[in-house]
């Protein structure tokens, strides 16, 4: 057996196409899965199309996991190679997520010093607070936005994250850093005129 | 107003590994001496903090019941839905 942050898998059942234990890998990583690529791909068809997609590679290539990461970096990965061929279809100078850091990707220094954290909670999560928070992640070049994805919302580790995007350790920290700042800037834009309405 | 000297700009880049607490000692140190002169900087780490809570405590989108029936159905798994 090996171990997920979910559960505990049959890597042997799994590569001997044992379906119950791949509907169990299924019900455990689909959601996650469906969430990364809402937030990634924005529209819910293209989300779907990906998770359908990411399921069905990993059947076809269970009896070739080596088991060298962890199943749940193993699907991220595919997941994110789908995502990709997404985006590719709808921008097609998209080249990959390990491509250099484009100038758009470039992070520029804090904008605005507007101390917002104070504001009731109501506010900040309101309704538009809402769609603040993912308007803005949808600003971010999409190597920027994966890369916070996988980290801050999907809780991988930096080497984890690096496994499933093909980067460097050190790609990962400053690719995080430039998503981070960039959406506090934002935030800072949108909860700043509201502190001073 | 923005975070315009140069020592500021210099750390913009370790802010991030500074709150996820991965910053080596010396230089978090370094940050926290600056930060008892400089509101600016202990604004953008407490802001920077609050960003990334904030996209965490709203993370959880969850599966429509459809999705997940046309996911198993895609990939012939109807007879595991119900268990």
């Amino acid at each position: 057996m090996i171990e997920s942050s979910i559960g505990a898998f049959s890597l042997e059942a799994l590569r001997d196409g044992d379906r119950a234990e791949f509907a169990r890998l299924v019900e455990a990583h689909s959601p996650l899965i469906y969430r990364l690529g809402v937030r990634m791909l924005v529209d819910e068809q293209d989300a779907e199309d990906m998770l359908q997609e990411t399921f069905i590679k990993a059947y076809r290539h269970l009896s070739t996991f080596d088991g060298r990461s962890s199943l749940s970096t193993w699907l991220y990965r595919i997941a994110a190679n789908e995502a990709l061929m997404v985006l590719r279809r709808k921008r097609p100078e998209m080249v990959s997520f390990d491509e250099p850091l484009s100038g758009e990707a470039e992070v520029g220094e804090p904008l605005q010093i507007v101390d917002w954290c104070c504001m009731p909670e109501e506010e900040l999560m309101s309704a538009e607070g809402r769609a603040q928070l993912d308007g803005a992640i949808n600003t971010l070049p999409a190597s920027l936005r994966v890369v916070f994805l996988l980290r801050d919302i999907e809780g991988l580790s930096t080497r984890e994250t690096a496994e499933v995007l093909n980067l460097s350790e050190m790609a990962v920290k400053t690719r995080l850093s430039r998503a981070r700042l960039r959406l506090r800037d934002e935030l800072t834009a949108y909860y700043g005129e509201r502190m001073e309405a | 107003m923005g975070v315009g000297h140069g020592k500021c700009r210099e750390w913009l880049g370790s802010l991030s590994d500074y709150v996820d607490g991965t910053l080596e000692e010396t230089l978090c140190v370094e940050i926290e001496r600056h930060m008892q002169n400089c509101d600016n900087c202990r604004v953008v780490i407490d802001t920077l903090r609050k960003t990334i809570s904030l996209y965490q405590s709203t993370a959880s989108t969850s599966m429509p019941e459809e999705v997940r029936e046309r996911l198993y159905r895609r990939l012939q798994l109807d007879e595991f839905l119900n268990l």
